[in-house]
């Protein structure tokens, strides 16, 4: 309990210290002293959780409602000037009318609705909790040297390094605060910090870009939050329920309808279609804070309250339609992936697209499903965070994140490149994570309904073609080119070094964090576990083991192999990659990778799967309605 | 013991059928062209002089790539033979192919490289027929088990139509016979100089064709697991499947990588997952 309430305040009091230390160096000595504590209380809190099983918590202060409710109105009041100054005129009354409805609940109907718990803990939270404080603390601790780096080159942004590490802890805690939280109204507080902060996070360069892409995000997590605050509204008048627990508990008449809104919540805060483009547009930030939406927190934030109502929408029409919505945005993400020729893009489709999955997953609602997706959340957060941070080191050292300027990065920088190896085949490669949930999912879905089995089929192979290309491009090994992999910072390197490590370790650790965490919660709210059989597990830890070891033959060639140019239709000119054309001319030869921006088109699938997506969260909360 | 046994037999006989289908290949190919035509044995002739070839490189890389795949291959094989989980065989069998891929990039040479983004499109326009082949055996013997699978009593051809022909339409592709040989083919006059493997030569070489004969015996008992209740008939439609690629490959010319892919996608949905929506609706 204290650990808890320690994990929500500690970054807190981090946040407001760096925002009054205007001495750099003291500085970045706090924030990765900080982060380190994180860290370490993350890990205390696991042992606690790990010794002592599910707890809930009845912090009766009713100061603490009341602070809650003023700090509300202290944001609903700014985000509604935001609107005002920005003429964004829509965001400002969404909120007004959130605002409102907020104060309705506090003041008319809180009274008659017994709270037991304001705060709960269970080994879903504990997961998502030891993500958050691990992979967060590392990308605060990454930040510290990228933001340095970042300001020396782009002297044009201002440097407000102070307000960008207030807001990055602030955001941690808020993420503890969503995942500890039992009482809705709370849940809903940390809920709005974080739409706040990612508009802040993303507004962070004041370029033209980075303002609308910000308003584009608050816009759209304001109309989600305004969904969570009608829901919340209906569950204190209709049902006279304020407690998560007794939501997932209740009856399925009376829970449905708010459970769609909390799920359409989810749905514009994880970035599914016709959401998604708040979260690719969140790529103008400086690096870490894409690292930090995308893997760990604000986009897992939405996920997690929709694997929260799993139990609610197993079975009905409306978590039928929430599965398909994120069937759909999981192939038509995938597909548009292929397209893409800025690293950041197709890291941000691909998250767009597995958390489609992990939506599907939740919208089915069965003991299978909700263990896949909470096995997805994991390994998607690890090697994601990953990911993000080699394209942002490797953007500094390359000047450009296009995948085709990564060309020969196993010869210029091979660590680097092996990281970033290590990540995209956790993407996707078995005996991987990700691979490893994907199949989980899979047979989720073949056991409750196949037709959905058409969205992983064809979405895994999209999945395929984009990963495979890119790390082509990685490993071709081009003649003479530079070593420059000094430039890369220490405190840059590490939090890379421990996730790579972690990518792997995940992986061989697969059965324990099934068995000790997953499989728990899933028996504790369904009454029945998964598990993978014993007989693949060994299968998948010796693919692993010769994964790991076939590198070995590296070392081993010992005699020297004729080395030849490559071939060029026999016209090689002097200079390796140089080749006669005709009238004795010579030309260097360039390769690109195949994008067919003919068949996957951006703007094109992005409209039909906006279209088809947007049709089918109407149809959701209509089938919630007449349930 | 069992399971041990099948392994180290598909290890030792896997080249040497591989081989000889090869062979057959192109003593019928032959036949339907109206040539004399190379012995049954011609492919071991091949890759045993490859064998004691130079092999000239680009880089050292490479050979790690081709090294991992004949190793990776043989991984997926056995894990086929011994009867585990046919998603974990599909896996290992991407895990393999990606390997292929690898080395074609690592050359870094324009042939190579074009090669290998072919082969990546053919393994986008399979991939997704071979899982819903995987999904419709689950949904009708109620096991992924290789070892399960054939035993089941009754013929799976019969619940699952459309799903063995369009698996038969993506086996082309996996076979890498014409329509369908986009990243390397045997046909030199069609062939952008020699694909994916422009760069690799000697050994290296003779490791992708063993590779590939072995590749080619557990596809075949892919085709053998629809008829598995009966194993004269099985092996009977394995060979007949054989025959009519052979065929096809003689009767028609390589295809656009946009015909390609469309026209898998095309099949995996109308035949492969209108037969799974059939046995969901009825079952």
């Amino acid at each position: 309990m204290a650990v808890m309430l320690f994990l929500i305040l500690f970054p807190l009091v981090v946040a407001v210290l760096t925002a009054l230390t205007s001495n750099s160096r003291l500085r970045n000595w706090i924030v990765k002293m900080s982060a380190g504590i994180i860290a370490a209380m993350t890990l205390v809190l696991t042992v606690l959780v790990l010794k002592f099983e599910v707890n809930y918590f009845k912090v009766n202060v009713d100061i603490v409602n009341k602070i809650m409710l003023c700090l509300e109105l202290v944001m609903g009041g700014y985000i509604v000037y935001l609107g005002i100054k920005r003429r964004k005129y829509i965001i400002s009354l969404l909120m007004a009318i959130q605002a409102i409805i907020l104060c309705y609940i506090e003041f008319k109907q809180v009274h008659s609705i017994e709270i037991d718990h304001n705060m709960f803990i269970d080994k879903f939270s504990l997961i998502m909790a030891i993500l958050v404080g691990i992979i967060g603390s590392l990308i605060c601790l990454y930040s510290v040297g990228y933001m340095s780096d970042y300001h020396q080159k782009h002297k044009e942004v201002k440097d407000k390094r102070r307000k960008f590490f207030f807001i990055l802890y602030t955001f941690l805690s808020a993420m503890f605060g969503i995942l500890f939280s039992n009482n809705l109204m709370w849940l809903y507080f940390f809920w709005e910090i974080t739409t706040l902060c990612s508009f802040l996070l993303i507004g962070y360069t004041d370029t033209e870009e980075a303002r609308n892409n910000a308003n584009r995000a608050l816009a759209i997590n304001v109309l989600g939050g305004f969904a969570f605050a009608v829901a919340l509204a209906f569950l204190a008048g209709k049902a006279g329920i304020l407690e998560l627990d007794k939501v997932i508990a209740g009856e399925k008449v009376s829970v449905l309808i708010p459970a769609a809104l909390i799920c359409f919540a989810g749905l514009t805060k994880s970035a599914q279609m016709p959401f998604s483009s708040w979260l690719l547009g969140a790529m103008v930030a400086p690096t870490p804070t894409s690292a930090l939406l995308h893997s760990s927190t604000m986009v897992k934030a939405g996920v997690y309250v929709i694997i929260r109502l799993a139990p609610v929408l197993n079975d009905t029409a409306a978590g039928f339609l929430v599965a398909l919505v994120g069937g759909f945005t999981f192939l038509t993400a995938s597909l548009i992936a292929i397209a893409q020729n800025d690293a950041k893009k197709v890291l941000a489709y691909s998250t767009v697209a597995n958390l489609g999955l992990i939506v599907t997953c939740g919208g089915i609602g069965t003991y299978e499903s909700v263990w896949a997706a909470v096995l997805l959340i994991i390994f998607h957060a690890v090697a994601k965070s990953l990911l993000f941070l080699c394209v942002g080191t490797v953007e500094h050292t390359l000047g450009s994140r296009n995948i085709e300027v990564m060309h020969g990065l196993i010869r210029k920088m091979p660590k680097l490149a092996i990281m970033l190896i290590i990540g995209i085949a956790g993407m996707f490669l078995a005996p991987f994570g990700m691979l490893i949930s994907k199949w989980a999912a899979l047979k989720a879905i073949v056991d409750t309904n196949p037709i959905l089995v058409i969205f992983i089929a064809f979405g895994s192979a999209a999945t395929l073609f984009f990963w495979t290309k890119w790390m082509g491009k990685i490993v071709a090994i081009p003649q003479n080119e530079e070593h420059m992999e000094s430039h890369v910072k220490k405190s840059e390197a590490y939090p890379m070094a421990v996730l790579s490590i972690a990518t792997i370790l995940v992986c061989l650790m697969f059965p324990f964090i099934s068995s000790l965490m997953v499989n728990p919660y899933v028996i504790e709210v369904f009454g029945h576990g998964a598990s993978m059989d014993r007989g693949n597990v060994i299968i998948m830890m010796i693919m692993m083991g010769l994964v790991l070891l076939l590198p070995i033959r590296l070392v081993t060639y010992k005699k020297q192999m004729k080395e030849v140019s490559i071939y060029l239709g026999g016209a090689n000119a002097d200079a390796p990659k140089r080749f006669y054309g005709s009238m004795g001319s010579v030309h260097k030869i360039y390769i690109e990778n195949y994008y067919m921006d003919k068949y996957f088109g951006e703007d094109k699938l992005t409209f039909i799967g906006s279209l088809i997506c947007a049709l089918f969260i109407l149809l959701m909360l209509f089938m919630a309605f007449i349930y | 013991m069992r399971i041990a046994i099948s392994i180290i037999l598909f290890i030792i006989l896997g080249p040497l059928v591989g081989g000889l289908l090869a062979g057959l290949d192109r003593v019928v190919s032959a036949k339907m062209q109206g040539r004399v035509g190379p012995p049954l044995l011609q492919p071991f002739y091949d890759v045993s002089k490859l064998l004691k070839k130079e092999t000239l490189i680009v880089n050292k890389w490479q050979n790690f790539y081709v090294f991992a795949f004949l190793v990776l291959i043989i991984f997926t094989g056995c894990l086929f033979f011994a009867g585990e989980d046919l998603l974990l065989v599909v896996f290992a069998l991407t895990l393999a192919s990606i390997m292929l891929v690898l080395a074609g990039f690592s050359t870094s040479s324009p042939y190579s490289h074009m090669g290998a983004e072919r082969e990546l499109i053919q393994m986008m326009s399979y991939e997704p027929m071979v899982i819903i082949m995987t999904v419709g055996i689950y949904m009708v013997t109620k096991d992924f088990y290789v070892s399960k699978i054939v035993t089941f009593d009754k013929p799976l051809v019969m619940y699952l139509p459309g799903v063995f022909l369009g698996f038969l339409y993506v086996l082309t592709i996996k076979f890498r016979k014409s329509p369908f040989d986009l990243s390397m083919s045997h046909h030199a006059h069609q062939e952008i100089v020699r694909g994916i493997t422009t760069e690799f030569s000697g050994k290296k070489l003779a490791m992708i064709e063993i590779a590939h004969w072995y590749e080619n015996v557990f596809l075949l008992g892919f085709v053998y697991l629809f008829f598995g209740s009966k194993p004269i008939v099985g092996i009977i439609a394995a060979l007949t499947a054989f025959f009519l690629e052979i065929f096809i490959d003689n009767n028609s010319a390589r295809a656009k990588w946009g015909f390609t892919l469309a026209s898998s996608w095309v099949v995996a949905i109308s035949l492969g997952m209108v037969n799974i929506a059939v046995l969901y609706f009825i079952g």
